[in-house]
């Protein structure tokens, strides 16, 4: 692609090698611990599911199991290994003997490594060959129906019951999304579980269950078969369970996944050494059933100002690429994120928008951006926000952005209504439309306005990794480069789950998912 | 467009203000003309317009007109209607409760509480809950403040903490009390189901009957929050859209003189 903003290619490349070298730091780390969410998602992965007489899941009883006997550094699958040889039941079977109390996992005799892993072996291909089936379906879709070109029209659902989601969502995709969102209820991300089952009430949106992804898949399935188009499904894969859900989506065919540790530590108060060793399973997950993640940069905008800390958003997706690489995920399922989010009242704001997202565009051309709409300058004046909804709408046809979050004029009033969301859809259609081509057609002054701005947010951002660089991820975040806000190595939710690997740790799933697609 | 209603009812409604009988102004004074805009669970056709036409006439509306309308799916259609009202209201007998105090800047609120009160003002804020939004919290604390407010970070007479977002109320208080807090200030984003009005209602009741509730300066404030509210909650202010943090630093600066001056 020609670059139209004659970016300073050194400086993308010093950025990029800085952001390698914080990603591979960082993943020494990784490579050393694991959580409970990590071991769950291994439970999960290894068939185990359902919920005991109090409505705990069962890969919490068989973890928090492991983890008062102390046995949590070898990994849930080396002693559901161990168990099944020694008593022969299946993962379930194991997981609900425990749950009623019938079974002491530490009171087995320990079978060597190799028969573990041969007894494990093919329930660990029964997981593999379901994602991959899953996979399978999805390309017949695309083949079928082919995929849209231009930008995917994103809309959220948030009603807090599911079956309300689905007529809601079927709406959307008949007044033309491509992708539907069901927003998680507030306060998921903090839970150290997954709920369990089909769920009728959640506040400001609907609880992320496998039933629920299941129930909302299948009705995206039967109208995207009558519209005849594939309709991508999205979850939130962040939070204190990211690979978790990682592994429901993969069993039910999500498309697309919020999945962004960054995101939980500097907003969900997230402990930082948790989330990041969950967002490295949770993104191998991901490589294999070919999900798309979308990342949280947009978020910092929200409280930091994104005129003066534009640098911090690059800087960070140059992060997000990296640890994505490093967990196996091919640059075409980046979803890294940016937003429309300088104030209105700010000259030549959209001369600064439309650099940053050509900027984003021409330094990840592979990677389909998820580019957010504006909600931190929307008041409650529905006409205005409609405006300022279009004029996101030009930037992203524009400049190509692929995962097109639409804006709602009634956002900071409410959760969209029907009518909110098919205005939205109209409005992104009309101008997607009108001005399909003219992103073509233009080019930017040399030297001029859009050209300065993009390559000084650059420059700041290659310099605030080469800093990061020398401190690592976790200082900086200590010290409050991202979005304005100081997180504690030791603070935050979650620390209490994270535990050192010990010899003979094995998790069969990463040696099996990463790096290789699906299909 | 059915047209003209103008012209039919010019005669009929008196264009004199009458403030004890307000009404909506459209383009001639006492019109009381209106825009909704609604969806209604059915299919897209005469007999849904009839519909959005008796809603409208049940609001109040008189004459209504459809100006659009629109299916959205198989049995839901989205109207835009436009009519007068015929509901009038006595603006004379309104009372609002506001936060009657003329704010001050950043620098006459650091002057006042350095002459009246001779130390800083520790405050300690929260979005408490569920609520994971710090948009608001952030927007009076944070240094770089909102708008161009600057945020009480950075004003050099108060102390303040900012504990994000998600805080249960019972640690809430705990760190408001390991901080020897003056004010404590709540930020509540999401209202879906009245969910603020619960969380903000239990704080209340947390430190009643731990016996705290006199000791601090308790403010609210959020996008669907106002200062009636808050007072019927129990708190001592409510800073609803608009308000900034030189807003809140008046009060909770004026509250404690106040409150001093009664003890003493």
């Amino acid at each position: 692609m020609q670059s139209k903003l004659n970016l300073n290619q050194t400086l993308v490349d010093k950025a990029r090698k800085s952001a390698r070298r914080v990603a591979k730091d960082t993943q020494l780390f990784i490579d050393q611990h694991t959580t409970v969410t990590v071991e769950r998602a291994v439970c999960r992965l290894l068939g185990i599911d359902g919920v005991d007489s109090v409505d705990v899941p069962l890969p919490n009883v068989v973890v928090d199991h492991l983890m008062d006997k102390e046995l949590l550094p070898m990994g849930a699958a080396f002693h559901v290994g161990n168990t099944m040889a020694e008593t022969g039941l299946s993962p379930q079977q194991i997981a609900e003997s425990i749950a009623k109390g019938e079974l002491d996992i530490s009171r087995l005799q320990i079978h060597d490594g190799v028969s573990i892993d041969k007894v494990i072996a093919p329930v660990v291909e029964a997981a593999v060959e379901r994602i991959r089936g899953n996979v399978r379906q999805r390309n017949v879709y695309l083949k079928e129906y082919g995929d849209k070109q231009g930008p995917y029209i994103y809309v959220i659902v948030a009603t807090g019951n599911i079956y309300e989601d689905i007529t809601q969502a079927r709406a959307a995709v008949r007044q033309g999304a491509d992708v539907i969102a069901v927003i998680r209820t507030t306060g998921q991300s903090l839970l150290d579980y997954v709920p369990y089952g089909a769920t009728t009430e959640g506040f400001g949106g609907t609880y992320a269950t496998q039933e629920n992804f299941r129930l909302m898949r299948a009705a995206l399935d039967e109208v995207g078969a009558e519209e005849k188009r594939y309709i991508r499904l999205c979850n939130y894969c962040s939070g204190l369970c990211m690979p978790e859900i990682a592994a429901m989506g993969a069993f039910e065919r999500l498309d697309m996944m919020l999945n962004d540790a960054l995101y939980g530590i500097l907003f969900r108060d997230i402990n930082m050494q948790r989330t990041i060793i969950d967002q490295y399973f949770s993104r191998v997950i991901n490589s294999f059933a070919e999900v798309i993640i979308n990342t949280g940069e947009d978020n910092y905008l929200t409280t930091a100002d994104a005129v003066e800390e534009a640098h911090t958003v690059l800087a960070s997706q140059f992060l997000n690429e990296q640890f994505a690489l490093m967990a196996g995920l091919r640059e075409e399922q980046q979803g890294l994120g940016h937003a429309f989010e300088i104030d209105p009242e700010v000259e030549d704001g959209f001369l600064m928008e439309l650099a940053q997202a050509q900027m984003a565009r021409e330094i990840f051309p592979k990677a389909p951006l998820k580019y957010m709409p504006p909600t931190k300058f929307i008041t409650g004046n529905i006409f205005c926000a409609h405006v300022q909804d279009a004029l996101f709408n030009m930037v992203t046809v524009l400049t190509g952005q692929k995962v097109h979050l639409l804006g709602m004029l009634t956002e900071a009033v409410h959760t969209p209504f029907m009518s909110d969301r098919a205005l939205a859809i109209e409005n992104a259609r009309y101008i997607e439309r009108t001005m399909r081509h003219l992103g073509e057609e233009l080019e930017f002054k040399s030297g001029g306005r859009i050209e300065k701005r993009a390559n000084e947010v650059l420059g700041s951002a290659a310099q605030l990794l080469g800093e990061i660089e020398d401190l690592g991820l976790f200082a900086t975040l200590e010290k409050g480069v991202f979005a304005d806000i100081k997180r504690p190595r030791d603070g935050g939710r979650g620390l209490k789950g994270v535990v050192r690997k010990a010899d003979g740790y094995r998790n069969p799933f990463i040696d099996c998912m990463k790096g290789g697609v699906a299909e | 467009m059915s047209s003209g209603n103008y012209n039919l009812h010019k005669a009929e409604f008196n264009t004199t203000l009458d403030l004890k009988k307000l009404k909506p102004y459209g383009d001639t004074m006492n019109d009381g003309k209106m825009q909704i805009s609604f969806t209604l669970p059915v299919p897209d056709d005469e007999k849904g317009i009839e519909a959005a036409k008796l809603i409208a006439r049940k609001m109040g509306l008189d004459d209504p007109n459809v100006a659009y309308h629109a299916p959205l799916d198989k049995g839901f259609t989205f109207y835009v209607v436009y009519g007068g009202i015929v509901h009038t209201v006595d603006y004379t007998s309104i009372h609002v409760i506001v936060v009657e105090e003329d704010t001050m800047d950043m620098t006459t609120v650091n002057d006042y509480i350095r002459e009246n009160i001779g130390r800083k003002i520790i405050v300690v804020g929260a979005s408490t809950g569920t609520d994971a939004h710090t948009v608001g919290i952030d927007a009076i604390l944070n240094r770089k403040g909102f708008a161009g407010h600057y945020g009480l970070e950075r004003y050099e007479m108060f102390e303040s903490y900012n504990l994000g977002s998600q805080v249960p109320n019972d640690e809430f208080i705990r760190k408001a009390v390991e901080l020897n807090a003056d004010v404590l200030l709540v930020s509540q984003t999401v209202t879906q189901r009245d969910i603020h009005i619960q969380n903000l209602t239990e704080l209340i009741e947390l430190l009643e009957a731990e016996g705290l509730r006199e000791k601090f300066i308790i403010v609210c404030g959020g996008a669907r929050l106002g200062h009636e509210l808050a007072k019927e909650l129990g708190f001592d202010a409510g800073f609803g859209p608009g308000k900034f943090a030189e807003d809140v630093a008046t009060f909770a600066a004026t509250e404690m003189v106040k409150r001093n001056n009664a003890a003493s």
